[in-house]
């Protein structure tokens, strides 16, 4: 059974349609990345799976379940959303801020505990765990999110679902790899994951299927390898680049011109 | 009173996420004052002694919940509850009541002016034991309600659709907890006039001690709350005593300077306001 399943799902929260004809499934443990220009529904589209937005018509099912059917605990003990922008500006502490990722579970102090030194760990934040949040740089605020979201559904294995909306913007290079090895393996694991990015190669070594958005609607579907073409970029992005495979991995790589 | 206004002004600011948030602000103590206003106009010389302290004490804890009502009528769309709005209908309603209070202070006589300004000063002159019952209820009732929202409130600081995914009902605990704040400072109002500041000061000082962490915040402020209160008003019985200075006076002079010198420095406590 599916994680994920939309069928002709369109969203229209404020009159104009957002999102248009959405179909697309993912299997436990399955990474989907979502890329396409500013403003063609990435966001849209992970907060409609989320639920921040309404569904106007199609269906959204999570584990063979309407969304609007799931009971709220147990979703978001399954179900774990990074928004790209954080509005958190009380001193908590980073250990404190990760720990509220624990929140709908009631697997006892100790497991969580244990859980939040492992997302610490995974992102590297272990070393700023007594630190104010609001005293953290951009990146090291972007890690301490992603600890919190990762611990939200570390320990919930398939059928979890984890959204991440542009989780490396802040992010240097080797934190960057530090957190896709993460992501790697809570998927190893069996959670499901949804990534939006501009980052398109970053993408292509990620995921096992690529949706690009344009205006709302899945423009194209299938592995990196089938989706990133030349002429993709072309319609779809309005630029001229060079997709070549990547010498090292099984993965294209895209390059500006 | 002074724990059930700390805890009121400690829900408010999480509630609002903003620590310059006071429970003056969502209109409560504006509508609180106008009903009060209005039963000494209006009840003129009909009342006196201790019916005209429970009818003015009404008056205030019902114009205080109808402000806090309508304010949360205006800021409340289909779509939730937006904060923002909720802040502006606040100063709204604010201004409003002042108008209006106004007119009725421009229509009185000497003798209920005089009422009417000394009940706003707030004081702790008329306090006898039926009124320290009703006091005593309800912060028990805060106290024992409040801190069972202190993880929600917690959450609620990460942003609202943050907390929703953390499997909170955030419109259930934004209507219940906007209600306790209107019960809590209502009822305060309603008993011992405006005592300004309070509820701002108090989660402040607090927060720096203590941190955050609403779990420990909620009970410390009841805590710190009462002791400002109760030093503030041994303050006024003495400071010209045998008169009793109106405590309200006591404590906005210690709240003002603590209030500019906040804004001031608010990045210093890794805040923005």
């Amino acid at each position: 059974m599916s994680v994920l399943a939309l069928q002709q799902a369109s969203a229209a929260p404020w009159g104009a349609p957002l999102l248009r004809d959405i179909s697309l499934t993912l299997e436990s443990g399955g990474i989907l990345g979502l890329t396409g220009p500013n403003g063609a529904g990435k966001s849209s589209l992970l907060r409609l799976i989320a639920g921040d937005i309404p569904l106007a018509a199609g269906r959204l099912q999570l584990a063979g379940k309407p969304r609007e059917e799931w009971p709220r605990r147990l979703l978001a003990r399954r179900l774990a959303y990074l928004p790209q922008l954080s509005l958190l500006n009380f001193p908590y502490t980073v250990e404190e801020v990760v720990t509220m990722g624990r929140m709908p579970h009631d697997t006892g102090v100790s497991t969580d505990a244990g859980i939040v030194a492992q997302a610490l760990a995974a992102t590297d934040t272990a070393n700023l765990r007594e630190r104010l949040y609001t005293r953290l740089s951009g990146g090291e605020k972007q890690r301490v999110q992603l600890a919190r979201v990762f611990s939200q559904v570390w320990d919930a294995g398939p059928g979890a679902l984890l959204l991440l909306d542009e989780p490396t913007t802040a992010l240097d290079l080797s934190h960057q790899q530090m957190v896709l090895a993460a992501v790697r393996a809570l998927a190893e694991r069996g959670c499901a994951v949804v990534l939006a990015s501009h980052d398109l190669n970053l993408v292509a070594g990620l995921a096992g299927s690529v949706a690009v958005l344009q205006q709302g609607r899945i423009a194209a579907c299938g592995s990196p390898r089938e989706v990133f073409t030349r002429q993709l970029f072309r319609e779809i992005f309005a630029i001229d680049v060079l997709v070549q495979r990547h010498p090292e991995r099984d993965q294209p790589l895209v390059i500006s011109r | 009173m002074g724990a059930i206004l700390g805890m009121s002004g400690a829900a408010t600011q999480g509630l609002f996420r903003n620590p310059l948030a006071d429970p003056s602000l969502i209109g409560v103590t504006a509508g609180a004052s106008l009903g009060a206003a209005l039963v000494i106009v209006l009840g003129g010389n009909l009342l006196q002694g201790y019916t005209a302290l429970t009818a003015v004490s009404i008056g205030a804890f019902a114009g205080g919940a109808v402000a806090v009502l309508f304010v949360y009528r205006l800021a409340t769309s289909s779509s939730g509850t937006s904060v923002a709005t909720m802040l502006l209908a606040g100063i709204a309603i604010t201004a409003l009541a002042g108008a209006v209070g106004s007119l009725l202070e421009f229509h009185a006589d000497n003798d209920m002016l005089r009422r009417i300004s000394l009940w706003k000063m707030g004081g702790m002159d008329g306090a006898n034991y039926p009124r320290l019952l009703l006091a005593g209820l309800v912060g028990a009732a805060l106290l024992l309600a409040l801190p069972r929202y202190a993880g929600t409130l917690n959450a609620l600081l990460l942003g609202e659709s943050e907390a929703r995914h953390l499997g909170i009902d955030v419109d259930r605990a934004k209507i219940l907890l906007v209600g306790w704040v209107a019960v809590g400072v209502g009822t305060s109002v309603a008993l011992v006039g405006t005592i300004a500041f309070v509820g701002l000061v108090v989660p402040h000082i607090v927060r720096m001690l203590v941190g955050p962490d609403h779990r420990v915040l909620l009970p410390a402020s009841a805590l710190a709350g009462a002791i400002l209160l109760v030093v503030a008003d041994t303050l006024a019985r003495v400071v010209i005593a045998p008169t009793e200075l109106p405590v309200g006076i006591i404590t906005a002079i210690i709240g003002v300077p603590f209030f500019i010198s906040l804004l001031r420095q608010r990045h210093y406590y890794g805040m923005q306001a």
